[in-house]
């Protein structure tokens, strides 16, 4: 036991919430409970489910360029498209002749990484900050959608993009060679997605509470200073931006593989904002608030959505979003924590009031 | 006669792109530059300008005071959004931008929900006028007119009333301004109202040549937003400055290769201008 709790604290620190036997027992059990989910739910709910869990790899990218490193990007649908039509493109030309998707996978993150690159080179070295920044990711978003948009009747090999309807015939995610390449349909993509961002949050955790995120934070905290402190923070910015964009992008080659489907208006204004108020409600700060809101705020929309109907959900959805703003600034999980902590922290001088008077009030590590 | 045909359908959509640019930024620029707030759901306070001159215009008023009226209306709005989630977050500028967000969703919706995804538009006034091939409907150079005549009421606002100087003076030092006895809660909140009021009337003076739909506003706002941020911390310069810089891309790109070439050609330069002078347009001007 003690063993696994070493192995543990290489994920934990001050940078992420759950640094607590208690919070990984809990981590354990919700993992096997979405491990267990298609057990006992019919397929249309895991189809379902696998949707909401694809797009918590684009808050978490939005969480680890804004959150931590302060970079106010609303590009990362672009990201997310980019890699979506770079996987239907090349997917749609290279199923027939290798029976695989795994280059068109490779393509759908090493393109949106690629982009990002190129973008934050231009943006960073060009000292843009601030509300700059998002407007220029905005407009690359939505050049991006427009282009995509007029492309009707321009095919690519053998793919058509099909303008604003976008490309339908987008084959399912194949990885392996020839005969032995696995298609992976409904249950087994629910089971991919569900592993792949189990290993994409604890990679986060890991880099995050290591020497990076400390550089990441402190660039998000004060950039002049982090400077004068020796760190080139054009070049650390554009890694992270970088890092954000393949992220996006794993997200977006899922996406289009899970529906066989990809099209403009995912780029498009309105499904742009959905990742930015998923983390803010949440909590930017915050991985288990990125993936909790965007969870959450899906759930309750589509919800919502079959019970009202879409539009009155979409009303509601956003009242809370504008109250969460004016009320809880840092978010919803942040919040919690910091009861918790505050609760913890009276237990704890009740038990110890007969002894100590003064004991320290702040317990640190869970606070973020 | 072709090539005077087509210098003249050239001019005519700069000019409109210009008249378009103008009108939809002014009231953004106004609430950006005084406050430093991205008000992202100035395109619904546009919207809600053309849904209120429609309306007026419906029930038999005539078309000058529909238009106020749709001025009106969205000023009211503006006046309900300030209390209620602006006036809370003029320390947190992304924080009000992505707040705003929420509150465009908000409006676009309920006004899918009040009027459906279609209503009846106002007829557009004035004829229109021929030279050969060439024709071009009056409103256009009307809208061009009123878009500067609105520029120069703001800069009137904005030089020559005692409201405007307290305005200028919470701008350059709220701090100061406070202690000087001026009251810049209130300050902000007239301006923001005034941008709202804005918008609203380049809602109405659209309505007769736009589609009066929820999402009439998403038309309007990425161009604005961009204008804004081109033409600088300086309105009364800045702003008219880049929407004619901008809409002559616009107008150049959208007769050479169509409109999406020249909204595209727009987005870009307007990237590029950011990259070259964040500080905008307006810096030009001044020198600080």
């Amino acid at each position: 036991m003690s063993r696994l709790s070493n192995s543990l604290r290489a994920f934990e620190g001050q940078h992420t919430i759950g640094n607590s036997r208690r919070f990984w027992i809990g981590f354990c059990l919700a993992v096997l409970l979405v491990l267990l989910f298609p057990f006992v739910a019919g397929v249309f709910s895991v189809i379902q489910m696998t949707v909401f869990l694809i797009w918590i790899f684009v808050a978490l990218s939005l969480t680890l360029v804004w959150g931590y490193t302060g970079i106010f990007s609303f590009g990362q649908n672009a990201f997310f498209g980019v890699g979506g039509y770079l996987f239907a493109i090349v997917g749609g030309n290279l199923i027939e002749v290798t029976g695989a998707t795994n280059v068109a996978l490779l393509a759908a993150i090493l393109a949106p990484a690629l982009f990002a690159a190129l973008l934050g080179y231009f943006m960073f070295y060009g000292r843009v900050s601030g509300v700059y920044v998002a407007i220029i990711t905005l407009s690359v978003t939505l050049i991006l959608e427009l282009i995509t948009s007029s492309t009707t009747g321009v095919t690519l090999g053998r793919v058509d993009l099909g303008g604003y309807n976008g490309i339908n015939t987008v084959p399912n995610l194949t990885l392996g060679y020839g005969e032995t390449a696995f298609s992976f349909g409904p249950v087994p993509m629910y089971y991919l997605v569900v592993v792949l961002l189990v290993a994409l949050y604890l990679g986060l955790r890991y880099v995050l509470n290591g020497h990076t995120g400390y550089v990441l934070i402190a660039i998000r905290e004060d950039e002049a200073r982090t400077e004068m402190f020796g760190y080139d923070i054009r070049w650390l910015k554009l890694q992270a931006f970088t890092a954000s964009a393949a992220i996006a992008g794993l997200g977006g080659a899922l996406y289009t593989a899970w529906g066989n489907f990809i099209s403009p208006p995912v780029m498009g204004i309105l499904v742009a904002a959905l990742p930015l108020i998923w983390v803010t409600v949440g909590g930017r700060q915050t991985l288990l608030g990125a993936i909790l809101g965007a969870f959450v705020l899906q759930y309750l929309d589509t919800t919502l959505a079959s019970s009202l109907n879409s539009d009155y959900a979409v009303i509601v959805l956003g009242i809370i979003f504008v109250v969460s703003i004016l009320v809880l600034p840092n978010g919803v999980i942040p919040q919690i924590m910091t009861y918790l902590n505050d609760r913890a922290t009276d237990d704890e001088h009740d038990e110890q009031n007969a002894q100590e008077a003064g004991s320290p009030t702040a317990i640190g590590g869970d606070e973020n | 006669m072709p090539l005077i045909e087509s210098l003249l359908n050239v001019l005519s959509v700069i000019v409109s792109s210009f008249s378009t640019l103008l009108l939809a930024s002014l009231g953004l620029a106004i609430i950006f530059g005084m406050m430093g707030i991205i008000n992202l759901a100035h395109g619904e306070f546009i919207m809600v300008g053309a849904y209120g001159a429609a309306i007026a215009n419906q029930q038999g008023m005539p078309l000058a005071i529909s238009m106020l009226v749709g001025g009106v209306l969205a000023g009211i709005v503006g006046l309900i959004t300030e209390r209620l989630v602006i006036q809370y977050l003029y320390d947190r500028p992304i924080d009000s931008m992505v707040a705003t967000w929420g509150i465009s969703i908000i409006l676009t919706k309920i006004a899918l929900v009040a009027f459906g995804p279609n209503f009846p538009g106002i007829g557009t006034p004035f004829g229109s006028v021929r030279y050969g091939g060439f024709s071009a409907s009056i409103y256009r150079p009307v809208l061009a007119v009123a878009a500067i005549s609105l520029l120069v009421v703001t800069y009137y606002l904005f030089m020559n009333t005692e409201f405007g100087l307290h305005a200028r003076a919470t701008i350059q030092d709220a701090d100061t301004a406070r202690s000087m006895g001026i009251d810049t809660t209130r300050v902000y909140a007239i301006t923001f109202v005034f941008g709202s009021m804005l918008a609203g009337l380049a809602g109405s003076l659209f309505a007769p040549i736009a589609t009066v739909s929820p999402t009439l506003g998403s038309s309007y706002i990425i161009e604005a937003f961009v204008t804004v941020i081109v033409g600088g911390a300086n309105v009364l310069l800045g702003t008219p400055a880049s929407s004619a810089l901008l809409s002559l891309i616009n107008g150049g790109g959208s007769q050479w290769g169509g409109t999406l070439l020249g909204r595209v050609l727009l987005l870009v330069a307007a990237i590029l201008m950011i990259r070259i002078q964040p500080r905008g347009l307006s810096s030009y001007f001044i020198n600080r």
